[in-house]
């Protein structure tokens, strides 16, 4: 029987530890490596032209490393439910193999796509490869429940088995008699587009700092084992001003795109560390960056409203501002705060910042100053960010805005005084904007504070030429750390948590405050932990009681009233 | 209850209602029948008490749900009772997420239950609308004998946007109406002298909590009003600007109750404000009539405006810093504040705060939970004031970044360093890389 295989590429844009494709083209006759440029590009409509360029990049390099072994890049249009049934019938399939997709979305469209392939009598082949582990045994292993700390995620990982090794790289040898049917007309019907045929502007783009591709992640995966092997020291590099700048050895968008595989860079990273370290055991700390992508996948896995507060278990519920003017100001970079201001200018023209830069946009958008929801700078980074893909993404936000993972709310990050600190001479603030370049350092930060001789001289009139600063932070500190504490003091689940619960929340709570008729007081589900108690893991005896409170307040923000006389009509508003 | 389906089985509880006795002679499904008959009737029998109690643990949607089922029930729900306690909540859809209290429940509660409430709140969102909405409704409460009364702001203080005198006029309404006031949480308000000695005209015996930060249409005089009347004043919240010298004076009088917790914002206006200074005199005064107080203390200054802080003995529990700290002043901090509890320092600098730690170790003996946020501390340092605090430290809440590795310890054995000394197992606080 003549065996026709598709792969379909989603992420996991690679050719080396692919071991979906690889197994699929074992006895395969025939193979054809499909991309479906889904004009919603996997669940999200909000894609800004840097990610688009990185893709298409990583297509065109897929495209050209498979013309190496005489086979081409089939880039498709539409959604996946159209496309497969066509191609099933015209390419006579019997056989498709895919790279797992964790997430919720993800997991939805493929259930789709599998009824389809059994209707059609093809056998579909899935393997394990966008993380280090497979995530749904993380989650038995921690009782059938995601670990809600960084650090029973950890712990849990301690347990598991080993990473599995990555798959051998597809080569002339791996594909032996498998044989790609190319037509003539292949490019035009199924070439890599280009940014213009997607109806992008593109007069005046400057090159792409980070280029997209399978060959340039391995050509950085080089670099940056080099650049680690020669600095001989594995610690966490503190942050200097040269941090913020695109690194040449940065790999956080090729793992989004699967362009590196994790567990290639895993594996690399631990032989590094033995071969410099004499064979110690490597410390998790050294997988720092894969272990916090595979823990928000792992958050993410099971949870539909990952990406949103209303209905998701486990964010806290808090009372953000609307206020579309304010955001749009932080989200093009006119808050009038430089440090806040370069940052946004960087990620929109680059689509990368350093992950401290991350942590004070963040900061200043929620809980910091602005009080504006998550969701609304989530969908900013998903837009600009190259490497936010979307568990990963609505994770940070939700653990920087303090709306989960048990973090303490009283650090903010101030947006005069973290840059200052990071960059004394604001060299980053005047690459950035150029128009504040005449600014010494004593005023580039708060540069509304200069004197007037000052701002002449650098040519540059605050709140003429740049915009005054939106808030004045100090006051809005007071109110948010304020607004933080209401909340917190509200959620029993942290009271009694003994240790590194909430700082600040020791202020005595008037327990005549209490919520719409039912007993003053609260309705307290937390486990009193005494002092040894962290062994249990909060996240496991809290998380229930936080889903209780989570939807009880559910049920209260959805409070209509029954009219005392016949008229049912709040029956019909939710 | 028992659903007995055999023999003569006596029925326990409720039975006040005659169908409730069974016959052997019926056939099994007209017993089965009879029996959900009086399953129906056994609840109409339920003591009105015990379906208040069960009421009192529904949420009100679920009672709202509940009232519609008979007349009883609906009797029940309408109880004073239930209706104690509320909480308004005021958002636009423009400005909020969230969903506001219906209007119609308000126009109910209003009409029904305004004489029954005695503990309410408003959480209102940043809209001026809000906050009017919420004054609107006060002015509505003239039969209302309230005991407590927060106006709360959820986000941008919008109660100060409003304008003062539709705020004053609500907010007298409640003075003048409830002559037993016991809880008033009005911060972000524009409330002023004035309005405060109606408050003390008509509630000076009864007043016990007083939160008042951020009012800046009060004065000093105004705030000193309230402390000389209201002698049973046991907690107060304020900005610095209100503290005077008299105003602890007058709260340490022998009239006067012990306070039990005064909490303090230090608010910076404009950089290089001046702040006037308290005399020693007046704490130890505060001390010796309330020796068990906490004093909070938030401060929001910029690093060269704290001149006229911690240069003698004062008796703070709690202390907050949320701006950038000098290293001077945590030193400062050490030497002359032999009460804290809890410290929290959001910044300070790229110089360690080992010396300063260590001192704070040794001087502040009831220090029991600190927060450090963008500071350095050498590795150390830092086990060397953990071995010197030892597991009164109930809560520790450090920052990965603040640790500076040093040829004693790393971050990877840094924590289990600090876990023996503790007695528990304990982690820096970590953010995402990626």
């Amino acid at each position: 029987m003549v065996v026709n295989t598709i792969h379909w590429f989603r992420k996991g844009l690679r050719l080396h530890d692919n071991p979906s494709l690889k197994d699929s083209i074992r006895g395969s006759d025939t193979l054809r490596c499909i991309y479906i440029l889904d004009p919603w590009f996997a669940g999200s409509s909000n894609v800004g032209i840097n990610r688009w360029r990185f893709l298409l990049q990583c297509l065109e390099d897929l495209d050209a490393s498979l013309r190496k072994l005489n086979s081409r890049l089939f880039v498709i249009r539409g959604q996946p439910t159209d496309v497969f049934p066509r191609l099933f019938k015209e390419w006579q399939i019997n056989r498709l193999s895919y790279e797992y997709d964790s997430e919720p979305f993800g997991k939805e469209r493929d259930a789709a796509i599998q009824k389809l392939a059994n209707e059609a009598g093809v056998e579909v082949m899935v393997r394990i490869s966008h993380t280090l582990y497979n995530l749904d045994k993380i989650i038995e292993l921690n009782g059938n429940q995601p670990p809600l700390t960084y650090k029973r995620f950890q712990a849990v990982i301690n347990r598991m088995d080993a990473v599995e090794m990555p798959a051998e790289t597809i080569t002339f040898e791996v594909l032996k008699n498998c044989v790609t049917p190319i037509s003539e007309d292949h490019d035009e019907k199924f070439g890599v587009p280009s940014l213009e045929e997607l109806g992008f502007e593109t007069e005046g783009l400057t090159t792409a700092v980070w280029p997209g591709g399978e060959t340039e992640a391995l050509m950085r995966l080089e670099r940056h084992l080099e650049r680690k092997a020669w600095v001989a020291n594995f610690e966490r590099p503190r942050m200097n001003a040269n941090s913020l700048l695109a690194s040449p050895t940065g790999l956080s968008p090729y793992l989004r795109f699967g362009c590196l595989s994790c567990r290639l860079f895993y594996f690399k990273l631990t032989d590094l560390y033995r071969k410099v370290k004499k064979n110690h055991t490597p410390p998790l700390s050294l997988y720092g960056q894969l272990l916090w992508r595979e823990f928000f996948y792992t958050t993410a896995t099971n949870n539909p409203c990952f990406d949103k507060m209303d209905g998701n278990p486990i964010c806290v519920q808090i009372p953000w501002d609307r206020n579309p003017e304010a955001l749009a100001k932080w989200a093009e970079g006119r808050t009038g705060f430089p440090w806040i201001d370069a940052i946004m200018t960087q990620l929109r023209q680059e689509g990368w910042i350093h992950h401290l830069a991350r942590h004070g946009v963040a900061c200043f958008l929620t809980r910091g100053d602005l009080w504006i929801s998550w969701e609304e700078g989530m969908k900013v980074f998903e837009e600009l960010l190259l490497d936010a893909d979307w568990s990963v993404n609505a994770g940070s936000w939700m653990w920087l805005s303090c709306s989960s993972f048990f973090q303490q709310f009283f650090h903010c990050y101030c947006p005069v005084g973290f840059g200052r600190r990071t960059d004394p001479n604001g060299d980053y603030i005047r690459r950035y904007l150029p128009i504040l370049r005449g600014f010494p350092a004593k005023y580039i930060y708060d540069p509304w504070n200069a004197p007037e001789e000052v701002q002449k001289a650098a040519k540059c009139i605050i709140g003429v030429h740049y915009p005054k600063p939106m808030v004045n932070h100090a006051e809005a500190s007071r109110i948010n750390i304020e607004r933080m504490k209401q909340i917190y003091q509200q959620l029993s689940c942290y009271r009694g948590l003994g240790m590194d619960a909430s700082l600040l929340a020791t202020v005595p709570a008037n327990s005549n405050f209490g919520g719409n008729g039912t007993n003053p007081r609260t309705v307290s589900t937390a486990t009193n932990e005494g002092p040894g108690g962290s062994s249990k893991d909060p996240s496991v005896q809290v998380g229930m009681s936080q889903t209780e409170r989570a939807q009880s307040v559910q049920k209260r923000r959805h409070e209509e009233t029954p009219l005392e006389s016949s008229s049912k009509s709040w029956k019909q508003s939710k | 209850m028992k659903r007995g389906l055999q023999g003569n089985e006596q029925e326990d509880g409720g039975g006040t209602s005659g169908g409730c006795q069974k016959t052997l002679k019926r056939s099994r499904k007209q017993r089965r029948e009879k029996d959900l008959e009086d399953e129906e009737s056994r609840w109409e029998c339920l003591p009105q008490e015990i379906l208040l109690h069960i009421f009192q643990y529904l949420p009100l949607l679920d009672r709202a749900f509940a009232s519609q089922v008979c007349r009883g029930w609906n009797e029940t729900f309408h109880m004073p009772e239930l209706w104690r306690c509320f909480e308004f909540e005021l958002n636009q859809p423009a400005s909020s997420y969230l969903k506001a209290t219906h209007p119609d429940l308000i126009k109910q509660i209003i009409k029904r239950h305004s004489d029954h409430l005695q503990y309410v709140s408003f959480k209102v969102d940043s809209s001026r609308e809000s906050a009017e909405a919420a004054c609107d409704i006060l002015s509505q409460l003239v039969n209302c004998s309230l005991k407590t009364l927060g106006l709360i702001s959820t986000a941008r203080p919008s109660f100060m946007e409003m304008p003062k005198s539709h705020f004053i006029s609500a907010l007298t309404v409640v003075f003048v109406n409830s002559k037993s006031l016991s809880s008033l949480k009005i911060d972000d308000t524009p409330v002023d002298d004035p309005s405060l000695k109606v408050l003390v005209a008509n509630n000076s015996d009864t007043l016990k909590l007083l939160k008042m930060s951020s009012c800046p249409h009060v004065s000093p005089a105004g705030i000193l009003c309230v402390a000389d009347q209201c002698h049973g004043l046991r907690e107060l919240a304020l900005n610095y600007h209100l503290l005077s010298d008299e105003l602890l004076i007058a709260l340490s009088s022998e009239k006067h109750v012990h306070l039990e917790h005064l909490r303090i914002d230090v608010v910076s206006e404009n950089p290089g404000q001046q702040f006037h200074t308290i005399k020693k005199s007046s704490w130890d005064a505060m001390m010796r009539h309330s020796p068990k107080f906490n004093l909070v203390m938030y401060f929001f200054l910029y690093e060269d405006e704290f001149g006229p802080f911690f240069r003698d003995e004062i008796p703070v529990t709690h202390l907050y810093f949320g701006r950038s700290v000098s290293k001077d002043v945590l030193g400062r901090v050490g030497l002359n504040c032999p009460r804290l509890v809890e410290l929290v320092v959001c910044a300070n600098g790229l110089r360690p705060l080992d010396e300063e730690l260590i001192r704070i170790a040794q001087r502040c003996t009831q220090l029991s939970a600190i927060g450090l946020g963008e500071c350095e501390v050498s590795c150390s340092a830092f086990v060397e004031f953990v071995k010197m605090c030892g597991d009164r430290l109930t809560q520790l809440s450090i920052m990965e970044e603040v640790l500076v590795p040093d040829h004693r310890y790393g971050l990877d054995d840094i924590h289990w360093e600090v876990s023996k000394h503790l007695g528990r197992v304990w982690f820096p606080d970590m953010m995402p890389t990626w």
